[in-house]
């Protein structure tokens, strides 16, 4: 390579940037961002038209991770539908689990017992918090803040432990069904709930601690990604953006479900707009989901089913801790494989055809670590859904990204597509 | 207000609303939507001025083949309604909302992709999750999962049933 110019000195001047008048290019220039860039959180891809280093204008292209899931579930039965659901927003499985779940629950106006609800409160927000600790964890990592990533992910592998502990997986559980959830808590797993609650308040006083008064971390978020109430408003914005932006909009108040009118618990709000505001939002809000957990803890200690008696809908199957992780009960083997032969017709119909669901079409809303998660589901009357719509708060959000870092640096487009906590599993379902 | 009193409130301008499971749903026709949906969002008692979601189911062998439901959200009220359009096949054009709903946008480009239903005066009505190249509209009920070839590229994906594991 004897040709290759040894140091700058050497080039040639680059003429093309200076036109035969003499002036400089103004033109601007285009560039893709992602898909496979560390900071787009997946396959998210965006245009980005450049003068310098500020953001002319911006395109985000999805659907690299598009999986046919709502087409999916027109093919399987309802309660395979689960499966398919809680792998769409891949971050937050217990929130895909309830909001298909209770809407499937509203069409054949049936109710979960009241312990399956708490269990399900309980797991819903292990579940914001293991997934805020995703955002700040790689969130923190985008700006330079390794140590922040490590924290964040330390802690949501304890988090990961105690759904492995209760639902036998670490993701992509289906522990929550139509009629209730698939088996009650065990005792280690409620031990290790409760040993996190007493050891997390102080770990998100260690994230504050490196944060708060990080003159890098505020240079970098406060006054970046700035998203006003109105424009979020227009644009649908949910969740922790548009919580940031002073409006106190979170479902768990505003149309209940699963009992949240009964726990107490705080919507945290911020006026800034800004990425700094969001960050201080959804640690105030894992603070939060520690309360509610507590008080889920304590009703835990009343017994009951876990699932809905009738036979119709329940699933059949009682599942047990093996020594080779968690399957069949034994006992329920036993019981419909020796003494019942109408036992197992039952199972054997349940399984295979499922549940009969009502003609009709509901939406069920639930509230998600990044806002309104929206299930349109429609039934013909039949034991498969006829379409099952995902409106997922990621995929929503997303459509903000342009407002919020056109005419601003690129760095701080960085920045501004972190403080969305776009998931792209939901964003492309 | 509770669902009897949205139906009956909205009854006044769409007096095919109907309650069911605690959700109202009215029914508009095609010509009516923007201005219905413009009435819903000003009147100081609905104001259902939030777009939650969007989409379409396809009934083929009906009339109308298509209904287009919009999910409307109202943060003042904390109330909810659903408008419901009906679409006969070969007829498949809705006026676009964007100018009202900003968050359409993305939602109609769905639809579109989805079912092949097309959004007048959108401002960027391509595809979204599917890539550009892509032929049909995948949620249509006449297109099926799997058994049929992967129409990409010039991609050839057999059907599921046919694939072996050699």
């Amino acid at each position: 390579m004897q040709d290759t110019p040894r140091n700058a000195a050497q080039l040639d001047p680059a003429p093309e940037l200076v036109s035969s008048e003499g002036e400089l290019r103004q033109e601007t220039m285009i560039i893709n961002m992602g898909p496979q860039h560390p900071s787009t959180h997946g396959v998210l891809r965006l245009l980005l038209e450049l003068d310098g280093e500020t953001v002319v204008t911006c395109k985000p292209i999805i659907g690299y991770l598009h999986t046919g899931i709502e087409k999916n579930t027109e093919y399987r039965t309802w309660t395979q539908g689960i499966t398919y659901v809680t792998r769409a927003d891949y971050l937050s499985p217990f929130f895909n689990e309830l909001g298909y779940c209770l809407a499937v629950e509203k069409l054949l106006g049936v109710e979960a017992p009241p312990r399956a609800q708490v269990i399900r409160v309980l797991m819903n927000e292990l579940n914001r918090i293991s997934s805020h600790l995703v955002w700040l964890a790689t969130g923190g990592l985008e700006l330079g803040a390794v140590s922040v990533m490590l924290y964040g992910f330390r802690e949501r592998e304890v988090l990961m432990d105690i759904f492995e502990e209760i639902t036998g997986l670490r993701m992509n559980h289906a522990y929550i069904r139509i009629g209730g959830v698939i088996m009650d808590l065990n005792e280690e797993g409620i031990r290790k709930a409760a040993k996190f609650c007493e050891d997390m308040p102080k770990r998100i006083d260690d994230y504050e601690t490196l944060l708060n008064d990080n003159p890098i971390w505020l240079e970098r978020n406060v006054g970046v990604g700035v998203l006003t109430a109105e424009d979020a408003l227009a644009l649908g914005v949910t969740g922790p953006m548009l919580r940031s932006a002073g409006v106190a909009a979170d479902l768990r108040k505003d149309m209940p479900y699963c009992g949240y009118e009964t726990y107490e618990f705080d919507v945290p709000v911020r006026t800034q707009a800004d990425a700094y505001a969001r960050y201080e939002v959804r640690l105030a809000e894992m603070r939060e989901s520690m309360r509610i957990v507590r008080q889920c803890l304590e009703r835990l200690e009343e017994p009951g089913p876990v699932m809905i008696e009738d036979p119709k809908v329940g699933w059949p199957s009682k599942l047990s801790v093996g020594p080779d992780g968690i399957g069949n009960d034994p006992e329920y083997l036993r019981h419909i494989m020796e003494e019942s032969m109408e036992a197992l017709i039952h199972h054997f119909k349940m399984v295979t055809e499922g549940v009969e669901v009502p003609a009709g079409e509901v939406y069920q809303a639930v509230e998600s670590p990044r806002g309104e998660l929206g299930f349109a589901v429609t039934s013909d009357g039949g034991h498969q859904p006829y379409r099952v719509k995902i409106r997922d708060p990621s995929f929503v959000n997303l459509q903000a990204t342009p407002t919020m870092v056109e005419g601003h640096l690129v760095a701080d487009a960085i920045a501004a597509i972190a403080s969305i906590d776009p998931v792209m599993g939901g964003v492309d379902r | 207000m509770n669902p009897a009193q949205i139906a009956e409130r909205v009854r006044e301008r769409c007096p095919d609303t109907i309650v069911t499971r605690e959700e109202v749903t009215a029914v508009v026709a095609r010509d009516a939507l923007l201005e219905t949906l413009g009435w819903l969002r000003d009147d100081p008692d609905l104001s259902f001025g939030f777009l939650s979601s969007l989409t379409a189911t396809d009934w083929p062998g009906k009339d109308p083949r298509f209904w287009l439901a919009y999910e409307l959200r109202s943060m003042e009220h904390l109330h909810r309604l659903r408008v419901k359009v009906g679409l006969a096949e070969g007829d498949a054009t809705m006026p676009t909302v964007t100018p009202m709903f900003p968050t359409a946008n993305w939602h109609e480009r769905e639809v579109y992709d989805f079912f092949g239903i097309a959004f007048e005066g959108h401002p960027d009505l391509t595809r979204i999750l599917l890539p550009d190249g892509w032929e049909g509209h995948p949620l249509l009920k006449t297109e099926e999962l799997g058994g049929v070839n992967t129409r990409y590229h010039g991609a050839f994906i057999p059907p599921v049933d046919t694939r072996t594991t050699t």
